[in-house]
């Protein structure tokens, strides 16, 4: 075995170690999480997978930026047959080993496909850089953005500039070599001009050969970097948006969800011929009503917290946010991650004096919503964070009774008389009689 | 004119079954404004001859306000005695005045015992006019009039009712306009998830201006809308701007209503 086939090995499985070591971790949190079955109507959840997340359906209400984005996923997605060839090269120890296994022609289109899409990612990341950091758009100028998710996403295009530069001077200094060195050319779709040139230049083989593996090294430390980055990153929902989507709610948007312990409850209540004393059922009662800190959330909604790509979209269309409140879907998204993450790096202790509910998301910023539904409906990735803000509130209401006092009077209302406001049931047919 | 609602007791007591149950809801029951919607639609359902009849003093809260508030016991309470009366007539068929009731009793009843096909009120008059029951030939009421509909959340991205009411208001004489944030992107008045009950939470503005904002927008004379909430909250939003001479907030019930003379 070579030094470089050494290298690679100890670097390819320390790396993919690593990163399987840390998603352990992440899954493990995610499964803190309440049980809730989404395991039925498979073929529609396949199709919502495809549409969504496969498809980037819901991308398309924002056209512009909908096809830049696809332009980085497409290029993504092909680039990782040319991570093949990295691998079998790097512990084989030899070059191009497709284009040598006899591709020819598909392996020149394969290639060149990956440095078209790779000048287009390079616009594309560009224009994302300026849309961040020149043109401010209002979505990613909001109050948690500030620091770390801010970098995070600059940090992310920094690394596709590198991949992107590592990959053109791979086959850049390789075409300069056979130009060299037979007159030829591999005819990639763009190195093919820049290889000549290189050559001319350099006209040295051994430096073309060093840049080669600098080009090669250079795209295998990114890609390794970038794995290991993912799970700390907003980036983690180029994995976490597949799951994210089969798994959606397939209900009515406007379905909240039960609360089977409390539906029950009231049932016994109702049943004239129910045993007051008799014992209570096997888990008949919740360790508390609706959701203080992560482990009162659903699996579901742990994962949602994870497939959050930080785009706001959800906040660009918010009632709330966009009249001035405190209330950002994304920051409800973003703390449920935060708080998640704090809990797994502190070995699952949930006991350490914090929660979701105070430590980082306020009730005023609950009282401000007004179930909608707008975030839903924008999600890409199909988030909820409307039912994370409802738990959140039944929380607030059904164990701690913190409620805005005009809401008291109204449940009052409905219990007295069965309205929200203070009428008579008496009075229901008024209407009839008046003109 | 006195409407003659029977009620589902009376019908009961004479051995008659109604084909569909008219859910009013409590601001259709109560408020001032939104009774006038509640009679519209009783009168294009009398007028269609459509037996139907209301739960009268046995309607409660269907406990949506409760629900959306984080209360489930009261929620679970109106929601449990209430399946309780429905389901003591035999109801099969509900039409309701109200998004809200309707997102209640069509999605949420049915896991706790109660199983009834809900209808918007602008769903029953779209089939209506389809079975050819209503007409509404030869009104010239909203001629030359821009007529823009404003989405209610539990109507639109609730439960994805887009079209129903806006074939209603292409029935008229009017013209159908769009806000520029309309259907699956339209913006909320203000008043769901209980936010009706209560004062909002601080901000720069309020929701129904800003919405109010989009209707001046697409300069419309007449803001049609499927919901008493999102009525209420309009109106003031028209109110605040002084525009209550130019621009009427009115359910889509109240138009076909006035294009039927009834």
């Amino acid at each position: 075995m070579t030094l470089s086939a050494l290298v690679f090995t100890i670097f390819s499985f320390g790396s993919i170690g690593l990163f399987s070591w840390k998603m352990k971790s992440i899954i493990a949190q995610i499964k803190l999480g309440k049980a809730i079955s989404r395991s039925d109507r498979k073929a529609e959840r396949w199709k919502t997978m495809l549409l969504v997340a496969f498809g980037q359906k819901k991308m398309f209400t924002r056209p512009f930026v909908a096809i830049l984005h696809f332009i980085f996923y497409v290029a993504f997605v092909i680039t990782q047959i040319e991570l093949i060839e990295v691998f079998i090269d790097g512990f084989s120890g030899g070059h191009r080993y497709f284009f040598h296994a006899g591709l020819g022609n598909f392996y020149v289109l394969v290639i060149s496909a990956i440095e078209l899409l790779s000048i287009l990612t390079f616009i594309a990341t560009l224009i994302f850089f300026a849309r961040r950091n020149i043109i401010k758009l209002p979505r990613f100028t909001m109050a948690e953005l500030k620091g770390w998710p801010r970098n995070d996403a600059n940090l992310i295009l920094l690394f596709e500039l590198l991949l992107i530069g590592f990959i053109f001077l791979m086959n850049s200094a390789d075409e300069a070599r056979l130009n060299i060195l037979s007159n030829d050319s591999y005819s990639f779709a763009v190195s093919q001009f820049i290889g000549p040139l290189l050559a001319d230049s350099l006209g040295n083989l051994d430096t073309l050969e060093v840049l080669s593996k600098i080009g090669w090294w250079g795209h295998l430390i990114m890609v390794f970097i970038f794995l290991n980055y993912l799970p700390y990153s907003k980036h983690l929902h180029i994995l976490f948006a597949f799951p994210n989507t089969y798994f959606s709610n397939l209900d009515a948007k406007g379905k909240f969800s039960n609360m089977e312990s409390v539906e029950n409850e009231v049932k016994l209540m109702l049943d004239p011929n129910a045993d007051p004393y008799a014992a209570p059922a096997k888990d008949a009662a919740p360790q508390r009503f609706g959701a203080k800190d992560v482990q009162d959330l659903t699996w579901k909604q742990l994962l949602e917290a994870y497939s959050c790509t930080e785009c706001g979209r959800c906040s660009s269309v918010c009632p709330a946010n966009q009249t001035g409140k405190l209330l950002s879907p994304r920051k409800i998204m973003m703390d449920t991650r935060d708080r998640l993450s704090e809990v797994g790096n502190n070995k699952m202790n949930l006991e350490d004096g914090k929660s979701l509910l105070g430590d980082y998301i306020t009730p005023e910023e609950l009282w401000a919503c007004t179930s909608c539904n707008a975030c839903v409906q924008e999600c890409p990735v199909n988030i909820d964070p409307l039912s994370i803000i409802v738990d959140l509130r039944r929380f607030l209401v059904m164990e701690e009774s913190k409620i805005p006092s005009e809401l008291t009077g109204m449940l009052t209302n409905i219990e007295n008389n069965g309205a929200p406001w203070q009428f008579s049931p008496a009075d229901r047919m008024k209407w009839t009689e008046e003109n | 004119m006195n409407l003659q609602v029977p009620t589902m007791a009376e019908m009961m007591a004479s051995g008659e079954t109604p084909d569909v149950l008219f859910w009013v809801g409590c601001s259709g029951s109560f408020d001032d404004r939104a009774k006038k919607i509640t009679k519209a639609i009783a009168k294009i359902l009398t007028h269609c001859k459509v037996k139907f009849a209301v739960l009268g003093t046995e309607e409660s809260c269907t406990g949506d306000p409760a629900r959306r508030a984080g209360n489930e016991f009261t929620f679970q309470m109106q929601a449990q005695m209430n399946i309780q009366v429905l389901n003591g007539y035999e109801v099969k068929r509900i039409v309701t005045g109200c998004p809200h009731c309707f997102n209640t009793l069509k999605n949420e009843y049915p896991e706790l015992g109660g199983n009834y096909e809900v209808l918007h009120h602008t769903q029953l008059i779209q089939d209506l006019i389809n079975t050819g029951k209503l007409a509404l030939e030869g009104g010239t009421a909203f001629k030359g009039k821009k007529i823009t509909f404003h989405d209610p959340c539990y109507l639109g991205r609730a439960n994805e009712v887009y079209e129903a009411p806006r074939a209603l208001i292409e029935k008229l004489d009017g013209e159908l306009v769009e806000m520029k944030r309309c259907k699956t992107n339209g913006l909320c008045c203000g008043a769901g998830g209980a936010q009706m009950f209560k004062e909002a939470e601080k901000g720069n503005k309020e929701i129904n201006i800003e919405r109010t904002e989009d209707v001046l927008a697409a300069n419309a004379q007449i803001v049609a809308t499927g919901c008493p909430f999102c009525n209420t909250m309009m109106t003031d939003g028209v109110k605040n701007f002084n525009k209550e001479a130019e621009i009427q907030v009115l359910d889509v019930a109240e138009l076909i209503a006035q294009a039927a003379d009834l």
